[in-house]
């Protein structure tokens, strides 16, 4: 049964993302570690590194287009359960740097010895736990998400509504955060990670299993997602986004419909976030900047909502143009780039990057038979 | 009130006294009506009579201020939600079609399909055999098995309204409330669709809340009058409207 519902929708377009997704995961660790450096294919270290964090953000926007691009909720907060997630892998990788910081506490993390801490509080306890931490970084954003989907689709908030306390709820958990009395390192946050499951975070090895990770958790996340949305779940969530009056009069309860798909797109967006702490090194409240939010919407616009795949490119290119651009001269415009990047697919491409390109396509399919039946075959 | 009470019990939908004010405006002042088992009804009513609202009452859109909504005789009405309402039993056409427009006809007739509403149960759904034949059915009623596979936002006026009620029955309820099913169409279409609605209403109860007097004479049924949100009129069409008052109310003398 399970099987039947992940590979039911699987078109051409997702086995060729697929493929492209086995293929990294093989080739780019394979490049890394056994190809000599001399040698051209090979892939150094810091663009594996980067190229993982993107394909984090590309888990992210395809949990963002779940929601928004299939049921029309238009989330601006979903950075808050990115680093949610981030933080439960970061409290994990904390636990185990042991007596190796700077205070050398068995125990405490450094922050916690600055600042005259004694006991480590409860909720830190069981981080120590990979397993137990894993669980977190499903459990914290996909609680987080359950509790306020209850309160919010209960009493129909939607549209810019919702948006905006989506928002509040991550300007909220920033501002939260950034306390020192939270316990999780301030304005600072948790860094200097020293082991991830007994392996150097930093050891190439490492960074090669870990950028390998990402590739299955964004297969498993994509396949999840398609899942859903190809089977009679995702046609009832999809009439929710267009008609959301019909579908109740049809008998379904709406709320918990969204509230089914918000709360596993949530634990989607945690499991991006703990795969993007280790890679990058550090996780602090800036993540839960209503910024970050914004900026997934944008990926998700660009690359084309409603397609998942759409949603996973549009967050490479995006991200692949951030890179490009805030490393050169043009660093003070990128702020300018993405936003006329944002008002340009509004306006010009609908549809996004991949809408786009299927409509250019089907449009010359159509064009070619057509074009055939019209010409007379030559007189021979 | 011992006859009351055996209307009550006689009748799939039964309403007393109910009233219902917007920001101050009456818009529903002590309507009654009883509906019963198997029975069609035609519901006229100049504009702003409390016809819509009448079926948001039904429905659970509107909580009524005061009175009862009783459905089967016993159940409730007012205490439920929407979803539950439509599990009960109560389907409902919109005035201005609502299809689902990114979904096929064929998808569009699924959803309708009578199944449980569970997020696990649609999460695995399969379409078993039965449930296939009952959408092949139903498309052949309503006309649109050659285009099954085209999105409903392709279709016309008249199909579009169509299909709403292909998925009505796909819901198969007891009561059908069908808001102005002959708007914007054709006088071809509007006979077909008494026909289609004739049909419907041999298993089903149905409510047509109408405008098109013509369209009302095809079906032959008992007509209500509303107006300001109360019962004016009930009878046959031709009584009702011979009636003094409906011909005043309707042409504003």
């Amino acid at each position: 049964m399970i099987t039947r519902f992940l590979i039911q929708g699987l078109d051409k377009r997702g086995l060729t993302f697929l493929g492209l997704l086995v293929a990294l995961a093989v080739l780019v660790p394979f490049a890394n570690l056994l190809l000599p450096e001399s040698s051209v294919l090979h892939v150094p270290t810091s663009t594996m590194s980067l190229w993982g964090k993107y394909l984090c953000y590309a888990l992210l926007a395809i949990s963002l287009d779940l929601v928004w691009g299939y049921c029309g909720i238009l989330s601006l907060g979903h950075g808050a359960f990115f680093a949610l997630g981030g933080y439960a892998m970061g409290m994990y990788l904390m636990r185990q740097i042991g007596s190796r910081g700077v205070y050398g506490n068995p125990i405490l993390p450094d922050f916690m010895v600055f600042l005259n801490w004694h006991e480590l509080p409860w909720y830190w306890y069981g981080f120590s736990s990979f397993p137990v931490a894993m669980l977190m970084v499903l459990l914290v954003p996909g609680l987080l998400a359950f509790i306020f989907g209850w309160f919010a689709f209960r009493s129909r908030v939607t549209g810019v509504y919702l948006s905006i306390i989506t928002q509040a709820l991550t300007y909220a958990l920033l501002l939260a955060f950034f306390r020192n009395d939270m316990g999780f390192g301030g304005n600072n946050g948790l860094t200097d990670f020293k082991d991830i499951l007994g392996f150097n975070v930093q050891a190439q090895a490492t960074r090669a299993a870990l950028f390998a990770m990402t590739c299955v958790m964004l297969i498993a996340g994509f396949l999840i997602a398609r899942g859903i949305v190809d089977s009679k779940l995702g046609k009832v969530v999809i009439a929710i986004r267009d008609a959301e009056s019909r579908t109740r009069f049809l008998g379904y309860r709406v709320d918990r419909f969204k509230l089914f798909v918000f709360t596993v797109s949530a634990c989607m967006a945690g499991v991006a976030g703990a795969l993007y702490v280790p890679q990058v090194g550090i996780i602090n409240p800036s993540e839960f900047a209503p910024a970050n939010s914004i900026e997934t919407v944008i990926w998700v616009a660009v690359g084309g909502r409603g397609t998942l795949v759409g949603a996973a490119l549009g967050a490479v290119v995006v991200n692949y143009a951030k890179t490009v651009f805030t490393s050169g001269f043009m660093a003070p415009y990128w702020l300018f780039a993405l936003g006329a990047l944002f008002v340009f697919v509004t306006l010009f491409m609908p549809k996004g990057i991949l809408g786009t390109a299927q409509d250019w396509w089907d449009g010359r399919r159509r064009r070619e038979p057509a074009a055939a039946l019209a010409e007379p075959a030559p007189a021979e | 009130m011992i006859p009351a009470h055996a209307a009550l019990t006689s009748s799939l939908l039964y309403l007393d006294g109910v009233s219902v004010s917007f920001d101050g405006f009456k818009a529903i002042r002590g309507l009654s009506l009883v509906i019963a088992p198997g029975e069609m009804r035609a519901i006229i009513g100049p504009n702003g009579a409390g016809k819509t609202t009448m079926m948001d009452i039904i429905t659970g859109k509107t909580r009524p201020d005061e009175g009862t909504v009783m459905f089967g005789g016993s159940v409730d009405l007012t205490r439920l939600d929407e979803a539950a309402i439509a599990n009960l039993g109560i389907g409902r056409k919109f005035q201005k079609p609502t299809v689902f427009d990114f979904h096929t006809i064929e998808d569009n007739i699924l959803l309708a399909l009578k199944s449980q509403r569970t997020v696990a149960r649609t999460l695995f759904w399969k379409t078993a055999a039965v449930d296939q034949k009952r959408i092949d059915e139903i498309l052949g009623i309503i006309k649109l098995g050659d285009a099954r596979s085209r999105l409903a936002g392709s279709l016309s006026h008249g199909q579009k309204q169509w299909l709403e009620i292909g998925m009505l029955l796909a819901q198969d309820p007891k009561l059908l409330l069908v808001d102005e099913p002959a708007a914007g169409m054709t006088d071809g279409e509007t006979v077909e669709t008494a026909v289609l609605l004739k049909e419907i209403a041999r298993d089903h109860s149905v409510i047509v809340v109408e405008h098109d007097m013509g369209f009302i004479r095809e079906l032959g049924v008992k007509v209500t009058v509303l107006h300001e949100g109360a019962v004016l009129a009930e009878g046959p069409l031709d009584q009702v409207s011979a009636n003094e008052r409906v011909v005043e109310v309707y042409l504003g003398r």
